[in-house]
C-alpha cells in the first residue's frame, strides 16, 4: 500500500505539486493522468525520491520512504521511463541485471532471473541476451526496459509514460503484456500518462492531475460517469465518453440469450469492439463464444447502446 | 575500353612526374654547412639502379593515374616507397667519395616529394580498404619494423642525417626520452587534473563557463610567451619554497616547459570531458538514478563509459599537440628533440634540424594512429544512441 499524504513540491515560487493526498491499494494499477506540466511526473518521482518533496509524507507499506537512503529505496522500487533509458554500452542481459547486480545477488541467481524475464517477454535469452540495445527494435527495447525494472522482483513499479514512444500496434501489445504481468506478479503499478484512453484501459483507479492539484481520484467508470470538474470532462473527451465506458466492459458481461448469424466474437473482447463490429457489419446481433469455443449467447446493438448510456 | 582517370591519382602522378624528372633527388655537399649541389636520380644512382628506380616510379605513377584495382594500387605504393627508401641509401654511398668523412649526402626535394606522393597513394588505398582498427595498427607495426630494419642494416648510414646521428647518438636518445617524458608526463598530469575538473564542470553549471574561458585564454597565449611568463613565478618558487629547487624547479629548464605543456593540455581534456558527459543520453542517466545507482556508480558505470570515446579524442588532440609543442621546450633549456632543431638552425645545418624534426613528426604520427584506433575500438562497442 502506498499512502501519499499532503505532498507538495515547490521550486522557488512555482508550486509543481500542491498538497496531494491519495492511497494506492496493493496489487492494483493506478494511472496518474494529466496534461504536461500538471505535476504528474514530479509526483511519481517523489515516490522513489528522485525528487524530494517540500512538504508531506509518502509511506510504502506503512514505512516512511525517507527511512532508507534514496538509492537503497530506489533499488526496491521498479522504475521504467519513456524512451526506455537502456544503457547503450551494456548488453541486454547486463541491462536487465542492473538492479540485481547493485543488490549483490550471486551470478547464478541473476542469470536465472534474467533468463526468466527474457522468456516472459518473448526474447530468446541466448539470442538477445548478448546483443546491445541499439540492435533491438523499439518494441523490444521497451520490453527490455520493463523487464529491467522488474528484475529485482519489486513490489512497486513506477512507470513514466512507458509506452509513449511506441507505435499504436506495439503499444496495445505492450499494454496487454503489462496487465498480464501485473496479474502474475501482483505488482503495485503506478503509471503516468497523458493519454486518457490508456488510463481508462489500464487503470484500476485513475488520478487526474491539473496544475499540481489532484482533481479526481476514482475508478475509471466513475471518472467517465461523474467527472469532478470541467477539466476532467475535457480530458475524458465528451464525444468519446460512451465508447470509453463500453471499452471498460467485456462482451461476456453483456451477453443476452438467443442466437445470431455470422462469426462469433470471443467473450473477453471489449464491448466497444463488439459494438464497432455490429455497426460496421450492419447487423443487429452477434454470437458470442467462450474461451472453449462454445456459444455463450449473443450481444445486440440495443443492449450495448443501453450500456453506453451515462450510469445512474 | 575507355581510359578513366583517378582524381587523386592525377595529382599524385603530376607530383611524381615533377619530382622524378625535374626536381633533385639528392644533395651533395663537400661538408655539412656549405650549400649543396643537386643530383638527379640518374646522377645520384649507379648505372643500373637509376633507370630501374625511374621505371618503378613511372609504373607507380601510371597505376595511380588510371582507375586500377585497389590491390594493384597498394602494391604500387608499397613497392615505390620501398625502392625509394632503399635507393636513397645507395645514392648516399654512391655519391660519397671513398674515405671522405666530411662530405654529406642528403635527400633533396625530389625524394621528399616522391615519398609524399606515394604515401598519399598508400593512405588513399588504406582509407578505401577501410581496415579495422587492429589492421591499421598492424600496418603501422609493419612499417615501423621495415624502417627499423633499414636503420639497423646500415643501409642509410651514408646519409647526412644518420651521420649527424652518429655524432650525437648518446644525446639523441637522452633528448628523445626527455621529449617523450615532457609530452606524456604533462599529458598524464593534465588527465589527472583535467578529468575531475571536467566532471566538476559538468556537475556544477556555474563553474563551467568560467573554467572553460580561463583555459581558452591560456590556449591562445603563444608558447614562447607562456614560457617567458612562467620564468618569474617558477624562479620565485625555486628560491622561496624549500625543496623546490632540489626537485628541479627553476625559472628555465624542464619545469616551465612541463608546466606550459600541462596548461595547454588542460583545455582539450576538460572541454572534451564536459562535452562527453553532456552527450550521455538523459534517459540513461535518469534510469541509472531511478534504479538506485549511487552518484559514484552512475559516474563510473554509465556516464564515464559513454563519454569515454569523446574524452579519448581530447587526449589524442593533447598527445599529438604536446609531441609537437615539446620541440619548443629546447628554447628555454627544457631539452627534447627541439635541441637538435635549434642547434641545426644556429649552425645552418639542415641535416641536424631534420634529426630533431623527423623523429618528432614520426612520434606524433604514430601516436595519432594508435589513439585513433583505440578510440574507434571503444566507440564501436559503446555506440551511443540519441535516446
Amino acid at each position: 500500500m502506498i499512502e501519499i499524504e499532503g505532498i507538495t513540491k515547490r521550486y522557488e515560487e512555482t508550486t509543481v505539486v500542491d498538497d496531494v493526498s491519495m492511497v494506492i491499494e496493493p496489487r492494483t494499477l493506478c494511472v496518474i493522468v494529466g496534461t504536461s506540466g500538471s505535476g504528474k511526473t514530479t509526483l511519481l518521482r517523489m515516490i522513489n525520491r528522485l525528487v524530494e518533496p517540500t512538504a508531506g509524507v509518502i509511506r510504502l507499506d506503512g514505512n516512511d520512504n525517507r527511512s532508507l537512503p534514496g538509492y537503497e529505496l530506489r533499488r526496491s522500487i521498479g522504475y521504467a521511463i519513456q524512451g526506455h533509458g537502456l544503457f547503450p554500452h551494456r548488453t541486454v542481459a547486463q541491462n536487465i541485471a542492473t538492479v540485481p547486480v547493485l543488490l549483490g545477488w550471486d551470478k547464478a541467481r541473476i542469470k536465472a532471473r534474467v533468463d526468466e524475464l527474457m522468456t516472459l517477454y518473448q526474447l530468446d535469452p541466448d539470442a538477445y541476451g548478448p546483443r546491445y540495445p541499439h540492435e533491438l527494435s523499439g518494441g523490444q527495447q521497451q520490453r527490455v526496459g520493463v523487464a529491467r525494472a522488474l528484475a529485482a522482483e519489486p513490489n512497486v513499479l513506477l512507470m513514466d509514460e512507458p509506452f509513449g514512444a511506441l507505435d499504436p500496434i506495439i503499444r496495445n501489445k505492450a499494454q496487454e503484456d503489462l496487465l498480464a504481468i501485473q496479474k502474475r506478479f501482483g505488482t503495485t503499478i503506478i503509471l503516468v500518462t497523458h493519454d486518457m484512453e490508456e488510463a481508462v484501459h489500464m487503470g484500476d483507479k485513475i488520478a487526474v492531475m491539473d496544475a499540481g492539484k489532484l482533481v479526481q481520484y476514482a475508478k475509471p467508470a466513475e471518472i467517465l460517469a461523474k467527472p469532478a470538474s470541467a477539466f476532467v470532462e475535457t480530458l475524458v473527451g465528451a464525444s468519446e465518453k460512451p465508447f470509453r465506458l463500453l471499452s471498460l466492459g467485456r462482451v461476456r458481461d453483456a451477453v443476452e440469450k438467443g442466437t445470431a448469424e455470422g462469426e462469433a466474437i470471443p467473450g473477453d473482447a471489449s464491448q466497444r469492439d463488439a459494438l464497432a463490429e455490429l455497426l460496421w457489419s450492419g447487423r443487429p446481433a452477434l454470437p458470442v463464444k467462450g474461451e472453449d469455443g462454445k456459444p455463450l449467447g449473443r450481444v445486440t446493438v440495443d443492449g450495448l447502446v443501453k450500456r453506453a448510456a451515462r450510469p445512474a | 575500353m575507355r581510359i578513366r582517370f583517378d582524381k587523386l591519382g592525377v595529382v599524385i602522378a603530376a607530383i611524381a612526374a615533377y619530382a622524378a624528372f625535374l626536381a633533385p633527388f639528392a644533395t651533395f655537399r663537400a661538408n655539412r654547412i656549405v650549400p649543396g649541389e643537386a643530383r638527379s636520380i640518374l646522377e645520384a644512382l649507379p648505372t643500373t639502379a637509376g633507370p630501374i628506380l625511374l621505371a618503378i616510379l613511372v609504373a607507380g605513377a601510371l597505376i595511380a593515374l588510371l582507375k586500377t584495382p585497389l590491390v594493384l594500387r597498394l602494391g604500387a605504393s608499397v613497392v615505390a616507397l620501398a625502392a625509394l627508401a632503399i635507393l636513397i641509401g645507395v645514392a648516399g654511398s654512391f655519391l660519397t667519395p671513398v674515405g671522405n668523412t666530411f662530405a654529406r649526402v642528403s635527400p633533396a626535394s625530389g625524394f621528399w616529394l616522391l615519398i609524399f606522393a606515394f604515401t598519399l597513394l598508400l593512405a588513399d588505398v588504406l582509407t578505401r580498404l577501410n581496415p579495422s582498427p587492429w589492421a591499421r595498427v598492424g600496418v603501422l607495426v609493419v612499417a615501423a619494423v621495415a624502417i627499423g630494419l633499414l636503420l639497423i642494416s646500415g643501409q642509410w648510414n651514408s646519409l647526412s642525417i644518420l651521420k649527424e646521428y652518429a655524432n650525437r647518438a648518446d644525446s639523441f636518445w637522452a633528448e628523445g626520452s626527455k621529449h617523450i617524458t615532457l609530452a606524456l608526463g604533462s599529458l598524464a598530469v593534465a588527465a589527472v587534473v583535467g578529468l575531475p575538473l571536467g566532471i566538476l564542470c559538468h556537475r556544477v553549471e556555474k563553474l563551467r563557463a568560467g573554467v572553460l574561458n580561463v583555459l581558452n585564454i591560456i590556449q591562445t597565449i603563444p608558447s614562447i610567451a607562456l614560457f617567458g611568463l612562467l620564468i618569474a613565478p617558477l624562479g620565485w618558487v625555486a628560491t622561496h619554497v624549500p625543496g623546490a629547487a632540489e626537485l628541479g624547479i627553476r625559472g628555465i629548464g624542464t619545469a616551465p616547459a612541463f608546466v606550459a605543456l600541462f596548461l595547454y593540455s588542460l583545455l582539450p581534456v576538460v572541454a572534451n570531458t564536459v562535452v562527453g558527459l553532456a552527450g550521455v543520453p538523459r534517459a540513461a542517466n535518469d534510469a541509472a538514478r531511478g534504479m538506485g545507482m549511487t552518484d559514484r556508480q552512475r559516474l563510473f558505470g554509465v556516464e564515464f563509459p559513454l563519454a569515454f570515446p569523446v574524452i579519448l579524442t581530447g587526449i589524442r588532440i593533447v598527445l599529438v599537440q604536446n609531441i609537437g609543442l615539446a620541440t619548443i621546450a629546447a628554447l628555454i633549456g627544457g631539452g627534447g628533440f627541439g635541441v637538435f632543431v635549434f642547434q641545426g638552425v644556429g649552425q645552418t645545418a639542415m641535416d641536424l634540424v631534420l634529426l630533431g624534426a623527423v623523429p618528432t613528426v614520426a612520434l606524433a604520427f604514430v601516436a595519432a594512429i594508435i589513439l585513433d584506433a583505440v578510440i574507434e575500438m571503444t566507440a564501436t562497442k559503446r555506440r551511443v544512441e540519441t535516446a
